[in-house]
Order: C-alpha cells, then structure tokens, then sequence
C-alpha cells in the first residue's frame, strides 16, 4: 500500500483530464476537499484544547500570576525558588519513590500472573475476566474501598491474629502511608500489564519449549533462558509505560490519605492542582513544566524502545 | 477474516497440548496433570485477593446501618437489607449523576471513533503530502502531555468560555484520546487493501461516500479498541471532571463519591451502596461484552 502511494506521488503530475474508467483515478493527484473536512477541525479543536493551554501554562510559568488579574514577568525567579522549596522536593521524591515501587511491585505480579494464565490451567476464561476486572473500576473508589481495608478490616485482623505493628491503620503512619497507595496503584494497574504480557508470551513460538524439554530442560532454566529474554522487550513497554502514569498519581492519593498525615503523601499532580487554591498559580506552572519535561524524556525513551525492541 | 485473528490474540490457544510427546512419555504426563492443579490453586488464590475488594464492598452494602457501622467487612449482612442503595440512591442524587455519566461517556467514545476516524483516513491517504504528515506529528503530541501539566490551563480557558460543564469535559476527553486513537487508526488504516476504495471509485462514488460506505465499515475492528479505550476514560475518570466541571450537582459518578464522601461518613452501608452504583454498570458491560472488550484491550495496550 505504502508503496502504490509512493508511485503515484512520483507519477507525472496532471493535465490529462479524469476519467472514471482509467485504472488509477485522477484523485490521488489532488487533495480531495473532503479530506481537509475531516482533518481541519480536529487540528482547530486540538489546538485550542491541548496546545494553547500548554504554550499558556509555559508562558505563565514566567510570571507571578495568581491565576486572574494582572501580572509581572519574573523571569526564572519560580524556577529557582522550586528547587529550594521543601515542599516541592518532597512531593518528588514521594512521587518518584511511589512510582518505582509501584513499576516494580505491578511487573512481579502481572508477568507471574501472565504465565499463570498462559501456561495449563483450568477455568482460563473466568481467571482471565477475574484479574481484568479491576480495569473497570474508577481508581478513586478502588481507593475509597481500599481505604476502609486499610483503616477498618486490616487492623482488625492484625488484632485478631494478634500481629502487633499492624493494628494501627497504615494511612495514619507518615512514614508507611506511602505503602498503602503503591499497594492501591499497582492493584489498579496489574491487569493493564498482564494483558501486555499475555500478548508478549503468545508471540513466543511453543516448539521452543517443546524442544527444551525434551533437552531436559526444567522449567525455571525455560523460564531463565527462554520465556524472559524473549519477553523483555515487553517488560520495558511495561516498566516506561507503568512510569509514567505512576508519575502522575493522583485519585489513589486522593482516596487513600488525601495527600496526609500531614504532607506526608502529596504527589506533584496534586500539588499542581492545588495551585489555584494556594494561588500560586504561576508557581505551579512552573512546577508543570519541569513536570512535562520529566514525561517528555520518558516518553522520548518509550518510543526508543518501542522502536527498536519490536515491530508493532 | 485475517483481520479477526489478530483482532483476538488471547483466544489462540498457547496450551495446546503435544500430544505425541504425553503418549509417548506417560510418567511425564502425569505430574505435568499435578501441575495444572497446582498452578489452577494458585491462580484461584490470586483471584481471591482479587476479589477481595469487591466482596468488601458487597458485604457492606447490604447491611443494615446498625450493623455497618461496626465496620466488620467479613461477618456477613444478617439481615439482608438494601436500605443502604435506598438511601445511596436519593442522597447523591443518582439517576442524575448517572445521566451525566453516561452521556459523558457515550458522546466522548462515539466523538473520539468518529473524529479520529475521519483525521485517520485524511492522513492515512494524504501521507505523502507534507500538510498530512505534519498534522499526524502534531497529533501525536499530547502523547507526550499528561492531563496535570494542562490543566489549570484548561481549567481557566473553559471557565472563560463557559464549557466549566460536561460539555467541556466530553470535549477534553476527545482530544486526550486523539493521538491514541490517531495512532492505532493510521496503523491500521494502512494495512487496508486500496482496492476496494478505488474500485468504489471507479463506479463513480464520491470520497464522503467510500469513506463512509466502504472505508469506515472496514475500520469497525480497531475502532472497538479505540471506543473500550475512550469508554474506560469517560466512565471512570475522575481527575479533570472534578477540576472542569465548576457545578457539584453537574459532576460525574466517580466525583461525586469523593464528594459525598464527609456526609457518608461512618454509614459505610451508603457509601458502599453508592460505589457499587458507580461501578456495577461498567461491571455488566465488561461481563457481557467480555470476548470483545479484552481483545479490544490487547490490542491497544501493545500498540
């Protein structure tokens, strides 16, 4: 198909007049208008909701804006109070550390998973609507119910079974409150993943393993030498995708602790949004593009690996 | 018909089994039967943690108040008892929120297919013009823009026109999923045989016609990938209705759970009634439509 384009985009250019019955159609040679009706307006749209807001979040990031009213240029002066601001830093670094937790926590499970429901079992079907289940639901009441575990049901348990450290609820400890929500996000993500990794595995070609064990192969040296290095390029797909959402955690917090105990688990997506209650507006803007730019490597890398590991 | 067996990769069978090699090796046989009951045990276990929530959430809403408050998730409700879905129900105001919901998500998927669609097909076969190829770039990125760094951007440009309404959200909705949906639209749109196009116009169909008559059709299978995509968003979404919708009384299911989360308080009964209003609709949808929605799924998560 690519190739009958190019042809026809080298073919001579027109003059002859169209005729219905000749092979290739006079058409390619002209845009047709109708494929600028259908182009246009989502170029105006998009521009107008996605584009113009970023060029005015970046423009405003150099201002001391509040949000409304008038401003003044400041030049860098948000940029370099951001990186002295413990809040900020704070809200990075528990950013970060959610999000690779949670990238490695969610891959364990959902590669274990993927095999377990690729390998030989029964009820394949109903196991496979069971674990996707969780993709349906809203992450903000996935974390209202995790909330009440947390808080009312783990506890409980821990008394009953008499496991000492456990019976206060962790989304009141500052320093443990953070455990809660990688739990909370990888539950959330899991199925996401294990789809991914089901398609991986399918492309493995069984004969593969067939010859292996008949070679004596045990399962873990398949495992090792067979199925992880020929699924690894969909374990990066997952490890860069999985990050970058991670990065932008917010309902689960929500949720779960609302940024508490304190300031314990605020993410940098909240901090942003709070920025129109706080008014610094123009401070957040700031902190949403030093945000883009981190999103930006990260996808810059995605489509590295995506490109080079495997042929979609 | 190629195109239904990439469309549905999970249901190819990876397990089937050599059967000249279990004739051959009987002793093998057998403890590779064990297996399959251990792993099946396990992933019944998994399942169960799985589960659990759910169950949680069951379990509570059909509690009557006086026991609900004890917050005890596994003595199960004795009595039976939906006063905590009554009350749900005229508390948030449901069927309101759920007309929201629901016109939310029906207008974004079928904006999102038919849109990206039409820019597809434009692109797709226009590539070699620079205006085409551009705009496909230019699409691509809000790939590389979540939601956060826009958003009190958006939120002051749709306050300013007044789209602070579901209407405004529907509208973000579709333009977020654009460079998905562009992108697995192209994609496919390229693999499709030219002929049948130009051989509509050969009998003198005009492009609006072959796009929709011939075209469009052939694009049904990637655009259930893209409309589950643009489904799951619109129905669960919760971070930008809560920021573009100014109006409480406008807002969407999942915002309104967080919003009537102080009044819920310890009446877990409510709270728990009215989370699974939220969800039990996506839940039956995803049930029904099983087969469909998990290759649909497949399919967009690796591209």
């Amino acid at each position: 198909m690519a190739t009958v384009t190019e042809q026809l985009a080298t073919a001579p250019p027109p003059g002859e007049r169209r005729r219905r019955a000749r092979p290739r159609p006079a058409r390619r040679r002209r845009v047709d208008r109708v494929h600028y009706l259908f182009l246009l307006p989502v170029l105006v749209l998009f521009t107008l909701c996605i584009t113009l807001p970023a060029v005015m979040g970046i423009f405003f990031s150099f201002t001391d804006s509040v949000g409304f009213g008038e401003f003044n240029f400041v030049g860098f002066t948000n940029y370099a109070v951001m990186f002295s601001d413990p809040a900020i830093l704070s809200s990075y670094g528990f950013t970060f550390l959610v999000a690779l937790t949670t990238v490695v926590l969610v891959n364990i499970i959902a590669l274990t998973l993927a095999l377990g429901l690729t390998s030989k079992i029964k009820g394949k079907t109903a196991l496979r609507t069971i674990f996707v289940l969780p993709m349906m639901v809203s992450g903000i009441i996935i974390a209202f119910v995790f909330q009440f575990i947390f808080n009312n049901t783990v506890p409980a348990a821990a008394e009953a079974l008499g496991v000492g450290p456990l019976q206060e609820s962790i989304l009141s400890d500052p320093s443990l409150a953070w455990i809660a929500i990688v739990l909370v996000t990888a539950f959330q993500y899991t199925p996401q993943a294990i789809l991914i990794y089901i398609a991986g595995l399918m492309t493995i070609p069984r004969d593969v393993y067939e010859a292996s064990s008949i070679d004596g192969a045990t399962p873990w040296q398949q495992f090792r030498s067979i199925t992880l290095p020929l699924v690894s390029g969909y374990v990066l797909i997952n490890v860069i995708l999985g990050f970058k959402d991670f990065l932008s955690t917010y309902e689960v917090v929500v949720g779960l602790t609302d940024g508490g105990p304190g300031t314990s688990t605020v993410s940098v997506t909240m901090s942003i949004f709070r920025g129109f209650q706080k008014g610094d507006y123009a401070y957040q803007m700031a902190n949403s593009t030093i945000f883009f730019l981190i999103t930006l490597v990260i996808v810059l890398i995605q489509l590295r690996v995506t490109r080079g590991r495997t042929q979609f | 018909m190629a195109m239904q067996t990439t469309l549905d990769p999970v249901e190819q069978d990876p397990t089937a089994p050599a059967p000249s090699r279990s004739q051959t090796r009987p002793t093998r046989r057998r403890s590779s039967g064990t297996r399959v009951w251990v792993t099946t045990a396990l992933m019944i276990v998994a399942a169960c943690f799985v589960l659990l929530p759910f169950f949680v959430a069951l379990s509570m809403a059909f509690k009557t108040g006086q026991q609900a408050v004890q917050a005890e998730a596994f003595a199960l409700p004795s009595p039976w008892s939906i006063e905590g879905f009554r009350e749900a129900w005229t508390l948030t105001n449901f069927p309101v929120a759920f007309s929201i919901s629901l016109t939310v998500t029906v207008v974004s998927v079928l904006g999102t297919v038919l849109l990206s669609a039409m820019a597809s097909y434009a692109i797709s076969r226009n590539w070699n013009r620079r205006l085409f190829r551009y705009s496909f770039l230019y699409l691509m990125t809000a790939m590389f823009l979540p939601f956060p760094v826009l958003a009190l951007s958006q939120v002051k440009l749709t306050g300013m026109v007044g789209l602070d309404n579901p209407a405004g959200v529907i509208l973000l909705h579709i333009m977020f999923q654009m460079s998905f949906s562009v992108m697995l639209f192209t994609a496919f749109l390229r693999s499709l045989p030219g002929e049948l196009e130009e051989s509509a116009y050969i009998d003198g169909a005009s492009t609006w016609t072959t796009f929709w008559k011939v075209v469009f059709p052939l694009m049904m299978p990637m655009a259930a990938t893209v409309g589950i995509f643009a489904l799951l968003k619109g129905w669960n979404d919760f971070m930008m209705p809560s920021l573009i919708i100014g109006d409480p009384a406008l807002q969407t299911l999942p915002v309104i759970q967080q919003i009537f989360q102080d009044q819920f308080s310890n009446n877990y009964h409510v709270s728990f009634s009215s989370y699974l209003l939220a969800i039990v609709p996506a839940i039956i949808a995803y049930v029904i439509s099983q087969r469909w929605v998990m290759s649909g799924l497949t399919q967009g998560a690796v591209k």
